[in-house]
């Protein structure tokens, strides 16, 4: 830290946010790459696309991301949003249901399907905005209800059957395909990723939502619209849910109400605190929920890889995710680091008043 | 009086990154005496403060405390061995009772279950002892922040303190709950206490401090008897600068005529149920208008109206000709009123966010989201008003938290400033702060004044008050009583005139 220059010290904390959740990404990243060699992270091209433990990872991680991202804008402004697993299961449902029964391989048909599937994420993730902006429920109540209710819904929707996308259908294509060589949902997830960052930082809305997030009474008396932008943060964070659930749908051709989805809104949350987020809200860092999102996906394969049994899993996510959180808390730093710098004074964060 | 320091702290230096903030500050405290540690913002005064308290540890000098050398792990440490602290906020449990609040972790017990009944006892002996008169079984939440604070500091002084230290204790107390305290700390004193005093407040240093010792940018200047360092001379030390400077912004109002135009704003009957009774006001163009009245007296609540921050219930508001309905923060900032709160920390900065970005809050906040002020615009207008304010120090990407009470202040102003109200509404602008910074305020609040604005000014410091305005409207148990209009009316005298009168007249 000490040989980092003034300027860049003052001008990326962002940088600096993402230092620590980087380095558990490298360091599991290296641990896969000496068990199972440089092939884990360089990838091969068969059949016209890549092909590579890496790139799998990021596939098959891509919906946790796009949920993630949206969960990372609603925790920046105090929010959470436990309904994005059911909103999941709804995106996915409304989907699958459309095109079963219908010609499943037409164009339009797919189109109309992921359009309705994204509509009604959508509007179910203005009402939890509303609920909470207008009604001022508190966000873990306003969208447990619906992370309740959610799945049920999913159920009347589906019949509780599961309707099922046969291979031919372009539909499939979201979850399996590849454009360029570089599978379909890195691509959704990546251009989702940039979308974000382009409405939140090249827009006043990152401003805001920081603000907001930050200090609400000083936010509503400087003039900013909180309810608004409540209601806007809520809707993309639904938004996103359907998105993912659609891309998980399309990957296995069909829609399971009960299971699809199940828990990654926790894993979402994960994703956000690893990144840097604070769950008390203010700064929020997209780019750190997506490092967050590949140490989640990073770690399921590494268990794997260096032998671990399967049953490892949870425990193993749970040290990981205790490591972050030491790593990111300045006492825990300024603790480890005290026996190696007994004369250098360690800086502190306080500054003179 | 013994002429055996308690405390002796030697060339104390402390950093924080990147910035030296106590330079080889000597400190002695004796027993029975009343010490104030005088300074600007940014002075050093609160770190001292927190080396001593053990919240910092120092990166170089010593503590003697009675003689032996002390190196303190925590506060906690510092509170055993009889150093005891009231913060200006206080740091209580707003929903415990009185007494529990003050023998928390000190109770007596029952075995190992609380003696409720002997807790209340203790603490009624206790605040008895301090002439303080509260019911001591009601919560803490039911009394006003002064009251609070005097039950803080009956806690601290009940830990057997040799030394009490008292943050800017005072700054939200009115004239009684001052005369109180001041009481209490010369009978503690009278017992051997040893009291720090830190104060905004020159005429109570005076009153009741022994000595003071002055800081500047982290340096010890000197320490004296109160009897050997008249005023002007005391403000010179802290300000670095030949004082009086105070003196030279006297209110350009005598040259300014206040044009004698319709009103920019109008109240009639505004009012709001248990905040502030209906009142009348105007305001024009170019004038500045001071609300004055006791900690209490609806002086807040008044303005909170006219910015949209509270909801009348009663009245009718006009404002540049036009009625104004369904009025709150944002509408209000539409039509060009500016609102600074009371509680820069709480109500007006956002801590988290840099300088820059709390500056253009309101500007942004009023373009809507969608329309970003570009980097570059921003960039423009945040270091002009930084270079126009004095803020220090000068980069625009310091988290705003890390600016001393004065600067972020300024921020504050700058962030109404851009956006060029035609009403400014200050509710206790220089409370807290350095008096550097005061005059830079004061000086300001002229200058718009002067180009134009509007300004509604409230202040707990009658000097502050009658410098500064035009017309002074005076306040008393939420109801505006009286309007000083001219001239010869517009004194500190007048104004206690008009509270007592009021207070006199039902």
């Amino acid at each position: 830290m000490t040989e980092a220059p003034a300027k860049a010290r003052s001008a990326n904390p962002y940088l600096k946010r993402l230092m620590w959740p980087l380095a558990v990404l490298a360091v599991l990243v290296a641990a896969n790459v000496a068990v199972t060699g440089i092939d884990f992270l360089v990838p091969g091209v068969q059949d016209g696309r890549l092909n590579g433990a890496f790139v799998n990872i990021l596939r098959r991680s891509a919906p946790l991301l796009i949920i993630a991202l949206g969960m990372t804008l609603v925790i920046a402004i105090k929010g959470i949003d436990l309904s994005v697993g059911a909103v999941y299961a709804i995106g996915a449902a409304v989907a699958c249901q459309w095109i079963e029964g219908r010609d499943e391989s037409a164009l339009g048909t797919v189109l109309a399907a992921v359009g309705l599937a994204l509509a009604v994420a959508a509007l179910i993730g203005a009402w939890n905005g509303t609920m909470v902006a207008r009604f001022g429920i508190q966000p873990i109540v306003a969208t447990l209800i619906l992370m309740i209710a959610g799945r049920g819904i999913a159920q009347l929707i589906t019949g509780g059957q599961i309707p099922n996308v046969g291979d031919a259908s372009p539909f499939v294509e979201l979850g399996r395909g590849a454009i360029l060589t570089v599978p379909v949902p890195i691509w959704i997830a990546a251009a989702v990723l940039v979308a974000l960052a382009v409405l939140t930082r090249r827009t006043a809305l990152g401003l805001l939502l920081e603000s907001v997030g930050g200090n609400p009474e000083a936010s509503r008396l400087a003039g900013i619209r909180a309810r608004g932008i409540t209601v806007l943060v809520y809707l993309v964070c639904g938004l996103c849910a359907g998105l993912a659930g659609v891309i998980g749908a399309a990957n296995l051709g069909s829609a399971d109400a009960n299971n699809g989805g199940l828990w990654i809104e926790l894993d979402a949350i994960l994703a956000v605190v690893i990144g840097g987020t604070a769950l008390l809200g203010g700064r929020f860092f997209l780019l750190g929920t997506t490092i967050g999102v590949a140490i989640i996906g990073t770690l399921e394969v590494t268990i794997i890889n260096v032998g671990l049994s399967s049953q490892w899993q949870f425990t193993a996510k749970a040290i990981v995710v205790l490591v972050v959180a030491l790593l990111q808390s300045p006492q825990f730093r300024a603790w480890i680091a005290r026996p190696f710098k007994r004369r250098t004074a360690a800086p502190e964060e306080a500054v003179a008043e | 009086m013994s002429d055996q320091p308690i405390v002796e702290m030697t060339g104390i230096v402390k950093d924080f990154t990147g910035v030296r903030a106590l330079d080889g500050v000597d400190f002695t405290l004796r027993p029975g005496e009343i010490h104030a540690v005088m300074g600007e913002n940014g002075a050093g005064k609160s770190t001292l403060i927190k080396v001593l308290t053990g919240v910092h540890g120092p990166d170089a000098g010593r503590i003697l405390l009675d003689g032996a050398p002390v190196r303190f792990a925590g506060p906690g440490a510092a509170q055993a061995a009889g150093i005891s602290t009231v913060y200006q906020e206080v740091n209580l449990a707003e929903n415990l009772s009185v007494a529990e609040n003050l023998l928390a972790g000190r109770e007596p017990r029952l075995g190992p279950f609380i003696n409720f009944r002997a807790v209340r006892r203790r603490a009624r002996a206790l605040l008895d002892d301090l002439g303080i008169d509260l019911n001591v079984a009601a919560p803490l939440s039911s009394y006003s922040i002064a009251m609070q604070q005097l039950v803080a500091i009956a806690r601290a002084v009940n830990i057997d303190a040799k030394v009490l230290i008292l943050d800017e204790p005072t700054s939200s107390l009115d004239r009684d709950e001052v005369a109180v305290l001041l009481g209490v700390m010369r009978r503690l004193a009278a017992e051997g206490v040893a009291l720090v005093f830190i104060s905004h407040f020159l005429e109570q240093v005076y009153e009741i401090c022994d000595r003071m010792t002055v800081l500047r940018n982290g340096k010890l200047i000197g320490s004296w008897d109160t009897a050997d360092l008249p005023e002007n001379a005391l403000i010179g030390h802290m300000l670095g600068r030949e004082a009086a400077t105070l003196e030279q912004i006297e209110r350009v109002a005598a040259a300014h005529q206040v044009a004698d135009e319709a009103p920019l704003l109008e109240a009639e009957g505004l009012g709001r149920k248990g905040a502030v009774a209906p009142y009348d006001l105007t305001v024009r163009r170019g004038e500045v208008v001071g609300l004055a009245g006791l900690l209490g007296s609806g002086r807040t609540e008044t303005v909170r109206l006219i910015a949209g921050a509270d909801r009348p219930d009663s009245g009718e508001l006009r404002f540049d000709g036009s009625k104004v309905g369904g009025h709150n923060p944002r509408t209000a900032t539409a039509r060009g009123i500016a609102f600074c709160p009371e509680n820069r920390k709480t109500e007006g900065l956002v801590a988290d966010l840099t300088v820059a970005e709390n500056m253009i809050l309101a500007m942004q906040a009023s373009r809507g989201w969608a329309r970003q002020v570009s980097p570059g615009q921003r960039a423009e207008l945040v270091s002009a008003f930084i270079d126009k304010l004095g803020i220090r120090p000068a980069d625009p990407d310091l988290p705003v938290r890390n600016l001393s009470g004065g600067n972020q202040q300024k921020v504050l102003l700058a962030r109404w400033m851009l956006i060029e109200p035609k009403l400014l509404i200050l509710d206790e602008p220089t409370r807290g702060i350095d008096v550097g910074a005061k005059a830079d305020i004061q000086r300001l609040v002229a200058e718009l004044s002067a180009d134009g604005m509007a300004v509604l000014f409230v202040s707990a410091e009658l000097d502050e008050v009658t410098r500064l305005s035009d017309r002074i409207a005076v306040l008393r148990d939420r109801e505006m009583i009286a309007m000083l209009e001219t001239e010869a009316e517009m004194t500190a005298e007048h104004i206690v005139d008009a509270i007592v009168a009021g207070g006199r007249r039902d």
